[in-house]
């Protein structure tokens, strides 16, 4: 009967700060209330606007109040913005039960531009994103918005991707409803596009 | 998200952020006037009573700075209007004498201030307890430990502060601000709160007599509190381990009790009244007690506050916490500390965690954002002042955006950094010691909003008497770290009101100062007037004026389009050695690394251009939109 899989469910976002992780974030709790669900959640955006690391826990319960904040180890769902960004909480907050989706797509941190970091394999992050997962999907988020028009709009793309994860909490549909509440217009129409494209990048790789 | 605040629905269960349930209870209580100054974690609140006031038929203000918002509060309350400050922890600070003498006279009309703490600093310089204040200043406060108590905790907190005549203080910390959680509407008030004729004989004055009293009225408010229905203990009858907690504590705790399958043989007890503390309802399960662990946010104030009411009692028990390190003594609370701590409460530690094998992954380093004036004028400032002065300089920074010029993104300008407001008199200070041969030149700034917050009296001050310096005013147009809040240069209101803006340059002048502007984007000619500045003696201001990035990119997306002609780029090695990725450093200049040249990143790039003037090669390139455009 419960369409949570766990109670409570919990979904970790991660990104950096300025990629819409806090409107995702937002978009599925908020879906999650109407829907009669408790949720508590919790944004770490300290430096959000300035190139700095920014996570949103979503915590979603048929019975318990939660504190927004996950307990490392319990993520089910990891949706990340940036490999670098979703290793990083992986490593804390994934397990053998967590899904993952993310953006292959690095954002190059400014030490790194400057030639002052080194920023790691993509290769080898990938492959340990995916080590420490049940499940690690990759979906061009970023790539799907720009060809759209609007590269503020990745976050919508993962959010299309995340609602065909197998034990996703919310319907393609209901989030559907939801961006139809929240937009008009162009900008409707625009993240309806973006939303389906990521919807059809997860469908296509459902034999990964 | 404005429409749940004002939503006439009792019983409707809304997400809400802790800010957003901040205003719902406001908005249920009845307020009839608002004043904050910005700071996070609490800023939203007054952005969001900015935005429904003149709905519901109250009063907003963003004040100049935390002092006047919280004197003018308490002013209102002559004429009993209910009124709301809003504060983050060093504005607190920045009222202490306000509150000491408002807690001596108390108040008329109900009066709550809403302080936001900032564990582990994320947007903070530092942690600070605001809990402290209460107790110095002898004032009730109370802690929410969700979103739907820091709404109820408001039309709770103004009833109390009528009753007895008292300010109180409502004590939130990032976690409750920023968190989200489903709310259960309040029913609304037809009116708000009715105001009344001040008589002649009626008195708000500090007086050392009223010491007595305001004692005896902290007295009431203990009494209050031994019957406060958002206190609670739930565990065994009689639990000889027993978890004490407040704000965010509470539901790691219980999550903790509960993954560990404890909540039979461990009690937890929830204090929302933080100040003065109930001591015969906690007394009643610290008989039990053996060993009480306290589960609180930034200091070890609940546990010393306990440890006290045990010793006063003759009570054996073992105390564990923040004091002892059980929990760690600096940073925010997580989850995983309580199941720790809890762990060792009952005697079945956690295994030790497995050394972690993997290399340790970069951190991201802060950044002005792309387009930021803040990053042309740091770049030039330190140009000018390797090229016209021969000692090194001194410069002095402030609170803002502007701070990150202590780091890589400003080429770690500034060697001293205080508090709001102090960039002008350390500065000033040591503007003063030419007279014993300190020949360095001495440079500070503030931002916009910070010179109308607290630079105007060390304006005022450096002016009069002569300090010999140089005071940079970085006037983005906007308080821009908090989230672009007016303020009197702006010639907005929290209302949305249009009024004459406040000159910044007329105020400056007025004060005697010789004052100089330029536009940090024209880098030419701002580098020669820094120059020319700086080879003078006595106080400069200078005025740079642009507007904040992200501030015009939401004002208008028409943007020009900047991109790297690769055959002009002499990029790597013996060129210019990625001059605008390396030295540069803006995220909209990004590196191509297959072809080994620059390129510009379009998801980051505003289309300032700065970067076009500068590159040596001339190879960046813009194109589209006037130049001159301006909101």
């Amino acid at each position: 009967m419960s369409r949570l899989e766990y109670n409570p469910l919990n979904i970790v976002i991660c990104g950096i700060g300025g990629q819409g992780n806090v409107l995702a974030s937002e978009l599925v709790s908020s879906t999650m209330n109407d829907l009669g669900y408790k949720v508590a959640v919790g944004e770490t955006y300290g430096a959000a606007q300035r190139g700095g690391s920014v996570m949103s826990h979503v915590r979603v319960s048929e019975t318990y109040d939660m504190g927004v904040l996950i307990p490392y180890g319990e993520a089910h769902f990891i949706i990340g913005f940036e490999p670098l960004e979703t290793l990083r909480l992986a490593r804390k907050y994934a397990s053998k039960k967590t899904r993952i989706i993310y953006d292959p797509r690095p954002v190059y941190p400014q030490g790194v531009l400057a030639g002052r970091q080194v920023y790691p394999d993509l290769m080898k992050m990938k492959e340990e994103i995916r080590s420490l997962s049940a499940q690690a999907v990759e979906v061009p988020a970023a790539d799907i918005a720009l060809s759209c028009g609007d590269p503020r709009t990745a976050n919508i793309a993962l959010l299309g991707a995340f609602s065909r994860l197998e034990g996703a909490p919310l319907s393609s549909q209901e989030l559907i409803d939801v961006l139809r509440q929240r937009f008009k217009g162009d900008v409707l129409a625009m993240n309806e596009k973006v939303f389906d494209m990521g919807c059809k990048a997860m469908d296509g790789k459902e034999d990964d | 998200m404005e429409w749940t605040t004002t939503i006439d629905a009792p019983g409707k269960v809304c997400l809400m952020q802790g800010n957003e349930a901040i205003v719902r209870g406001a908005v249920e209580a009845g307020i009839n006037f608002a004043a904050s100054y910005p700071g996070s974690p609490s800023s939203q609140i007054l952005d969001m009573l900015g935005k429904i006031a003149e709905e519901r038929g109250f009063y907003a203000q963003w004040a100049a700075n935390e002092v006047c918002a919280m004197e003018a509060c308490i002013g209102t309350s002559l004429a009993n209007a209910r009124s709301i400050c809003i504060v983050k922890q060093n504005g607190l600070l920045c009222c202490a004498d306000a509150l000491h003498c408002g807690a001596q006279h108390g108040v008329k009309g109900g009066m709550v201030i809403v302080t936001s703490d900032d564990p582990s600093a994320h947007s903070s310089t530092n942690e600070f307890d605001s809990r402290f204040m209460a107790e110095s200043a002898d004032l009730p406060m109370l802690e929410p430990t969700c979103a739907q108590e820091a709404k109820d905790l408001v039309p709770y907190a103004f009833e109390l502060s009528e009753k007895l005549r008292q300010i109180v203080i409502i004590r939130l910390t990032t976690r409750i601000c920023h968190g989200r959680g489903n709310v259960v509407l309040g029913p609304l008030p037809q009116k708000p709160h009715q105001l009344e004729t001040v008589s002649e004989w009626e008195r708000l004055t500090c007086v050392s007599y009223r010491h007595i009293p305001m004692l005896k009225t902290l007295e009431d408010f203990r009494e209050a509190f031994e019957v406060c229905s958002y206190n609670s203990y739930e565990g065994p009858e009689k639990a000889d381990k027993l978890i004490a907690a407040a704000g965010t504590g509470v539901l790691y705790a219980r999550e903790a009790l509960r993954r560990l399958n404890v909540q039979d043989q461990v009690g937890l007890l929830t204090l929302a009244s933080i100040w003065p503390l109930p001591e015969k309802t906690i007394l009643k399960y610290l008989r039990n007690a053996k060993e009480v662990l306290v589960a609180e946010e930034v200091d070890p104030f609940l546990e010393r506050n306990l440890q006290a009411i045990a010793g006063k009692n003759q009570l054996t028990i073992k105390f564990t916490g923040r004091g002892d390190g059980a929990l760690p003594r600096v940073g925010e609370l997580m989850p995983d500390y309580l199941m720790s701590a809890v762990s060792n409460l009952i005697g079945r530690p956690l295994p030790e965690k497995e050394e972690e094998q993997e290399a340790p992954l970069l951190e991201r380093e802060l950044n002005f954002c792309a387009g930021c004036p803040h990053r042309a004028t740091f770049y030039l400032l330190k140009k000018a002042l390797k090229r016209s002065c021969t000692k090194p300089g001194v410069v002095i920074g402030d609170i803002g955006c502007y701070i990150m010029s202590g780091q890589e993104a400003g080429h770690y300008a500034y060697q001293a950094c205080n508090c709001m407001g102090s960039g002008i008199n350390l500065a000033e200070g040591l503007g003063q010691l030419h007279r014993f041969g300190m020949d360095q030149p001495v440079v500070t700034m503030c931002g916009d909003s910070t010179f109308f917050h607290a630079a105007l009296p060390g304006l005022v001050n450096a002016s009069y008497y002569h300090s010999n310096m140089l005071f940079m005013v970085l006037d983005n147009s906007a308080t821009a770290m908090t989230g672009f809040q007016p303020h009197p240069g702006t010639g907005i209101t929290a209302l949305g009101h249009k009024v004459e803006p406040m000159s910044i340059r007329a105020i400056c002048e007025s004060m005697g100062c010789q004052v100089t502007e330029a536009d940090p984007f024209d880098t030419e000619g701002t580098l020669k007037i820094l120059e020319d500045l700086l080879s003078q003696k006595g106080l400069r201001v200078l005025i740079m004026k642009q507007a904040c990035a992200t501030l015009m990119s939401k004002r208008h997306r028409a943007k020009r389009r900047v991109y790297v002609d690769q055959t002009k780029c002499i990029g790597d090695g013996c060129g210019c050695d990625r001059f605008c990725a390396r030295v540069w450093g803006c995220p909209g200049n990004s590196w191509d690394y297959k072809n080994n040249k620059a390129v510009i990143d379009p998801v980051s790039c505003v289309g300032c251009g700065v970067c076009a003037d500068l590159c040596p090669a001339g190879a960046i390139q813009v194109e589209g939109g006037d130049e001159n455009e301006q909101a």
